[in-house]
């Protein structure tokens, strides 16, 4: 009798190729929401892993806050010639144009809560039933909560108390219509296994990841990349730092860190010794206790 | 490395959450901000050091209540293994949340007060615990701190335990005293318990066995997707998409359809740019077949030399997990594995109490009940008795009408 154990990064792939092909074969029309962030690229290779040499059963969605780091841009444009899939933009800009949202004002200004409106009306507008995303249960306490399928209601609302069970390898994607179910293939998986897993396959990142000499100014004591739509004024000293980032959101909301990490052997490294979690640096999560939690009630990824 | 993926179960103050965020606090897994929060919390213990418990409450309803609503997942490393812990609620209410957590895990930590012994619920989670067939079982003996950290009162309740471990035909039960409280053999030995020489709990979950299904023999792979590019260059691919869930498959295997029933070999094992002679329980892969036949989603690709049960007909447990009562006059979906089908549940055999283990004959099956029944379903299942094959021997159930599923099935025969 063969007993053989997988090593743990390919029991997490095998577990999330078997998640997106469930996507595939129980959902309409499904999407993969795509950031340009590691957890987004790393979905991006475990969907060619789940289909090739098949095209992907499901486009690709940006949802593009205008604020992005243009260096991710350049990488998601690339990235799409390359695999040859489709790519659907959902501009937040449109929606501030449309009336929906309303640009904040002040200093600290951001368009991250802007983008669930956007994500809702492209999800709307495309009727996707399923959204493929890279959240992971390690990021946040609230998300530690989620299923790997979660099903949203027809306002996009996450309701935590009713959420289905989830046994064995079993997932129930039966919604009513105008409801849909975000997806969470590597839910397992810890910020450390993506990065591992990054360096095992080799997948190239968008170069705001490793160390670069940058303009950044001081915000509520976190390093952010200058940039137009931080709505500096004179108190904004601008200085040139070594940093790297790691999480990629919108430019607003993403602060950097100190870093002489130029190779993926020196993010693991630096991860590994960091005693900071990854959301630390998420200026969004730390407006209450809860802030996640009520931010995804409200139907953000 | 490997991952070892368990539960820990207990009521409501034996201490779940402590031994937790104990475990986690002790192998420095709490980031630097995170312990900052905990520590600007207005959740203390009576001496003022910090309440562990609140790691694993994610939710604002259950930090508000102090109590566990839902199943939480945390992840933690050694240098010797990763872990995932679900951490279950202990609650009646929530025995559906502790058979999600426990359908996933290959251990369960079982919670006992040292002060109490043990309890009714310590009957219900064993007993979870051994319908969901989970190979190993630890019982930690906790609050040994209030017991002056006595041996004779650990040796009772091992007593009392093994007792219930026989009924309940528990096999790999090992037994720990601790405090999670103060940090007695969780991670670290205990200088209050010399008299105890076994592992601590973190040091036996780095080297339990972690086992492989028992019947790894019998290969299984339900298909998922069929892979058909439909190119120039790929005109005749085809792949059969899908994650073995037991067993192994080789090239030049012959393997059988079901439950269509025909037979053909591999001609080829691949994943994108990757080749395999053999592939194993768990990876995800693309099978091909030498000869073109009608394989879709839901059906399954077996060795023909070990075939599963093909039946309409089942005997199965079931656990309910909805709030509206189980109605035998309304047909429900079945899914086992990527099939769903139609289904009725024709008869039910009998109910346990789960508290006292015993049989009861009653027709009402309701939140949390959970007993034997028949079930009859609109297509046949290919499936192996739950108890030698997990991963093709369960199954849920999901009420058409809300698309909620409010059932879970361990399939055990079929019925002649």
């Amino acid at each position: 009798m063969s007993k053989h154990h997988l090593d743990y990064l390919d029991e997490l792939e095998a577990e999330a190729i078997h998640i997106l092909r469930e996507v595939a074969g129980q959902f309409e029309k499904p999407a993969l929401l795509f950031s340009g962030g590691k957890d987004s690229i790393t979905l991006v290779r475990l969907a060619e892993k789940a289909f090739r040499p098949g095209k992907f059963p499901f486009p690709l969605v940006h949802i593009d806050t205008g604020h992005n780091f243009p260096e991710t841009i350049q990488y998601r444009d690339e990235m799409i010639a390359r695999l040859g899939e489709k790519l659907i933009v959902g501009h937040v800009q449109d929606s501030i144009n449309q009336g929906k949202v309303v640009e904040q004002k002040g200093k600290n200004a951001s368009r991250n809560a802007l983008q669930t409106v956007t994500l809702l009306d492209t999800i709307a507008q495309h009727q996707f039933d399923a959204c493929i995303g890279g959240a992971r249960r390690d990021e946040e306490k609230a998300r530690a909560k989620e299923r790997i399928f979660s099903v949203r209601d027809e306002f996009g609302q996450w309701d935590p108390k009713r959420q289905r069970p989830e046994l064995w390898n079993i997932y129930n994607g039966k919604i009513h219509k105008g409801e849909n179910v975000r997806v969470f293939p590597i839910s397992n998986w810890t910020e450390l296994d993506v990065w591992n897993y990054i360096r095992r396959e080799n997948i190239a990142l968008p170069s705001i990841y490793f160390a670069h000499e940058r303009e950044c100014i001081t915000r509520n004591g976190q390093l952010m990349a200058a940039a137009e739509f931080l709505n500096m004024d004179e108190e904004d000293v601008i200085t040139r730092r070594n940093v790297r980032f790691r999480t990629v959101g919108d430019m607003t909301c993403t602060a950097a860190v100190e870093s002489e990490a130029y190779l993926i052997d020196d993010i693991i490294n630096e991860i590994s010794a960091s005693k900071i979690s990854e959301r630390g640096a998420r200026m969004d999560d730390k407006v209450s206790e809860a802030a996640m939690e009520e931010r995804k009630k409200g139907g953000y990824f | 490395m490997e991952i070892l993926k368990f539960i820990t179960a207990g009521s409501v103050d034996d201490g779940k959450s402590t031994l937790i965020g104990r475990l986690l606090y002790d192998t420095d897994a709490i980031l630097a901000d995170q312990l900052e929060a905990l520590h600007r919390s207005n959740r203390k213990n009576d001496d003022g050091s910090i309440d562990l418990a609140i790691l694993t409450d994610g939710l604002k309803a259950e930090r508000e209540q102090g109590i566990t609503i839902d199943v939480a997942y945390k992840y933690f490393q050694t240098e010797k293994r990763k872990f995932i812990i679900a951490d279950a609620p202990g609650h009646i209410q929530y025995t559906r949340n502790m058979v999600t957590g426990a359908s996933n895990s290959n251990l369960a930590i079982i919670l006992i007060d040292a002060r109490k012994g043990v309890v009714e619920q310590t009957n219900r989670h064993s007993f979870l615990v051994s319908l969901l067939a989970l190979p190993q079982v630890v019982v930690c003996i906790n609050k040994m701190d209030m017991v002056d950290y006595d041996e004779a009162t650990f040796n009772q309740i091992v007593e009392q335990y093994r007792q219930l471990a026989t009924k309940l035909n528990l096999q790999n039960v090992t037994y720990i005293p601790v405090s999670a409280l103060k940090g007695d053999n969780i991670v670290h030995e205990s200088y209050n318990m010399t008299w105890y020489t076994g592992k601590s709990l973190l040091e036996h979950l780095e080297t339990v066995e972690i086992p492989v299904d028992d019947s790894s023999a019998h290969a299984r792979l339900p298909v998922q997707w069929v892979v058909r590019p439909q190119t120039e260059e790929l005109h005749d691919y085809r792949g059969y998409a899908g994650r073995i869930s037991s067993g192994s498959f080789k090239v030049n295997d012959k393997v059988t359809v079901l439950p269509s029933g025909f037979s053909s070999t591999i001609t080829k094992i691949e994943l994108l740019d990757r080749e395999f002679e053999e592939a194993f329980s768990g990876q995800s892969v693309t099978v091909h077949l030498q000869d073109d036949i009608d394989i879709s989603r839901g059906d399954i690709l077996v060795n023909s030399s070990a075939q599963p049960v093909v039946a309409q007909l089942i005997e199965a447990d079931l656990c309910w997990m909805d709030t509206r009562a189980l109605d035998t006059s309304l047909t429900y979906l079945i899914q086992h594995n990527s099939k769903v089908t139609r289904c009725r549940i024709q008869e039910v055999l009998y109910k346990f109490n789960i508290n006292t283990l015993d049989k009861v004959y009653e027709e009402e099956f309701k939140l949390n009940d959970i007993g034997r029944i028949i079930i009859k379903t609109a297509e046949p299942l290919a499936f192996d008795a739950y108890q030698n094959n997990k991963a093709n021997g369960g199954a849920i159930i999901i009420d058409s009408r809300t698309n909620v599923t409010v059932g879970a099935l361990m399939l055990r025969a079929a019925v002649e």
